[in-house]
């Protein structure tokens, strides 16, 4: 093969590469894009409600009639249903999830893995309208009965079915974290006349603990930004719940529930993308806390 | 130089299994207590392997399967009625890379005390003060205590292993190739511990560096797959080894 030859193909090569860069590069930027696209729309839909009330009234206010005469747009009811439905979703899903990722990763034998992780990944497939869907006909007339309630569509139920979605996410990421504690603490751990018990709660568990918390914050992270549930079965009431036996409507349903009502680019229709603002921050400040988390992780894993 | 040996662990007639593969055949052997005994040959010769059926920590690695037994104070410890939590507590163990627990350098070394549930809060400082003093890194850390353990060097954390091990008071320490992972230096200061410690322990190093197995132990045991091959005082097995293989992996012709 003669010089020049060789020369003229590696060119091409490198041009090849770039090309083939720079279209990888394209496709990431598009993503990107969008991204801040939908920031842009969603504050310059969203911000034009504050020409009609304060923010202040907007997050504190207590009452939401946006269709009366004067309209009140005060989405504290909802910002109260949605931390209350996360918090008990929490509540129920953080032992579960925790418990099933020390279970699989420190506990359960080979088979007993194969079995169960898969089918906790699979409850991470259900799409959340059949997961509405079950709260609804199965898991309302049963808190109905059991607890003697007019209905059966109330935080509580929410709750469970919030749970059940973020379960998933908080047991396979904290059965991450678990496997990520290096086999050499379990050994010292051992070596030392430990027991397993002992092991796993003062060795592997605070080994692997920021990246629990990371796992916890992004299974709330996910209760939070959840829709078509609580659309379903938290009740919809724009009113601060009492009680667990109480309805409510946190910020997605009272989103998905009245958008299409709205009319285009009217005081409602704003008020809702506003709406829209305040969910995105706050899932916004929970990922940001959970990337945190998974950096400080990352750090003392290498120290 | 042979009178008064008290024997401390004896192995008789082991044989180790990974699933079907066998990595120990027929293993026997003493060691004596208050000496230090190297175990050296190639990589995957067994050596590793030997030194961890003595504390029973092959037993958390699926799949592997002991025959044989390990005599210690008078109990072969794989008897079924045998806890392996005493075995361990009374056999101590340092490992190949520092494995320091990120928590603070006091409950790092608290942390085998506690477990063996020493709570009062002075008889744990003393403790692992003394420790501390035993690994010859007091002076380095007596200062910060409640640094997390991650911030000392290699060397200072394989101490703080060292340390850690001592607390618990075993009578006999395995290390295995507990310098390979350090420095010239770090790597000295290690050996001269392990030649003050035998005072009072018992101690089983597996070595890959036959300069260490010559300067720290007494007795030293050529393993070659999975095989015991020679044993023997250490300077008579370094100067006048009595079998060819010997001779050729401590002269550097295979290994």
């Amino acid at each position: 093969m003669d010089q020049s030859l060789r020369n003229k193909n590696r060119i091409s090569r490198r041009l090849r590469e770039k090309i083939i860069q720079s279209i990888f590069f394209t496709l990431s930027l598009v993503s990107i894009l969008i991204v801040g696209l939908i920031f842009f729309f969603l504050f310059n839909e969203g911000v034009p409600i504050f020409q009609h009330i304060s923010i202040r009234d907007f997050l504190f206010g207590t009452l939401w009639y946006p269709t009366a005469d004067p309209p009140d747009f005060g989405i504290w009811p909802m910002i109260i249903g949605s931390i209350f439905v996360t918090s008990l979703a929490s509540f129920i899903a953080i032992p579960l999830g925790v418990f099933s990722a020390v279970y699989v990763s420190e506990i359960a034998g080979h088979r007993a893995k194969e079995i169960i992780k898969p089918v906790i990944e699979l409850l991470a497939s259900i799409p959340s309208v059949v997961i509405g869907f079950f709260g609804m006909v199965v898991v309302s007339p049963f808190l109905q009965k059991t607890f003697d309630l007019p209905l059966g569509l109330n935080v509580l139920n929410a709750s469970m079915m919030l749970a059940l979605m973020a379960v998933p996410t908080i047991s396979s990421i904290s059965e991450d974290a678990l496997n990520a504690v290096p086999r050499s603490l379990r050994e010292a751990s051992y070596a030392l006349g430990a027991n397993r018990w002992e092991t796993i709660t003062r060795v592997v568990l605070p080994a692997g603990l920021s990246g629990i918390s990371t796992a916890i914050i992004l299974g709330m992270a996910r209760a939070m930004g959840e829709t078509m549930v609580v659309l379903m079965v938290a009740g919809g009431a724009a009113a601060i719940p009492g009680s667990i036996f109480e309805s409510c409507r946190p910020l997605p349903a009272s989103i998905a529930a009245e958008m299409a009502e709205a009319p285009y680019r009217g005081e409602h229709y704003h008020a809702l993308f506003a709406t829209g603002i305040v969910l995105l921050i706050l899932t916004f400040m929970f990922n940001a806390i959970a990337d945190h988390l998974s950096h400080k992780y990352r750090m003392t894993e290498s120290g | 130089m042979m009178h008064n040996r008290k024997t401390a662990i004896s192995a008789k007639n082991l044989n180790f299994f990974y699933g079907k593969s066998q990595a120990l055949f027929d293993v026997t052997m003493d060691f004596a207590a208050h000496e230090v005994t190297a175990l050296i040959g190639p990589s995957g010769c067994g050596k590793s392997t030997f030194l961890r059926t003595i504390n029973r920590m092959n037993d958390i690695i699926p799949g592997t399967r002991v025959e044989g037994e390990i005599l210690f104070d008078n109990q072969n410890i794989y008897d079924p009625g045998i806890d392996v939590v005493q075995v361990r507590r009374r056999i101590g163990m340092v490992f190949q890379r520092p494995n320091p627990f990120p928590k603070s350098i006091f409950n790092d070394v608290a942390y085998g005390l506690r477990i063996n549930g020493i709570t009062n809060r002075v008889e744990l400082r003393d403790r692992v003060e003394k420790s501390l003093k035993a690994a010859a890194i007091w002076s380095e850390v007596k200062d910060r205590l409640n640094e997390s353990a991650l911030s000392l060097s290699g060397g200072q954390q394989q101490r703080l292993c060292i340390a850690r091990a001592l607390a618990i008071e075993p009578e006999v320490i395995l290390m295995d190739e507990p310098a390979s992972a350090l420095d010239p230096i770090a790597t000295q200061k290690i050996e001269e511990l392990i030649v003050e410690l035998k005072a009072d322990y018992t101690i089983i190093i597996v070595t890959h560096n036959m300069q260490q197995a010559a300067r720290v132990s007494d007795v030293t045991a050529f393993f070659y797959l999975g095989k015991l091959i020679e044993l023997g005082q250490t300077d008579a097995l370094f100067t006048r080894p009595r079998l060819k293989q010997t001779e050729d992996y401590i002269t550097g012709r295979f290994g």
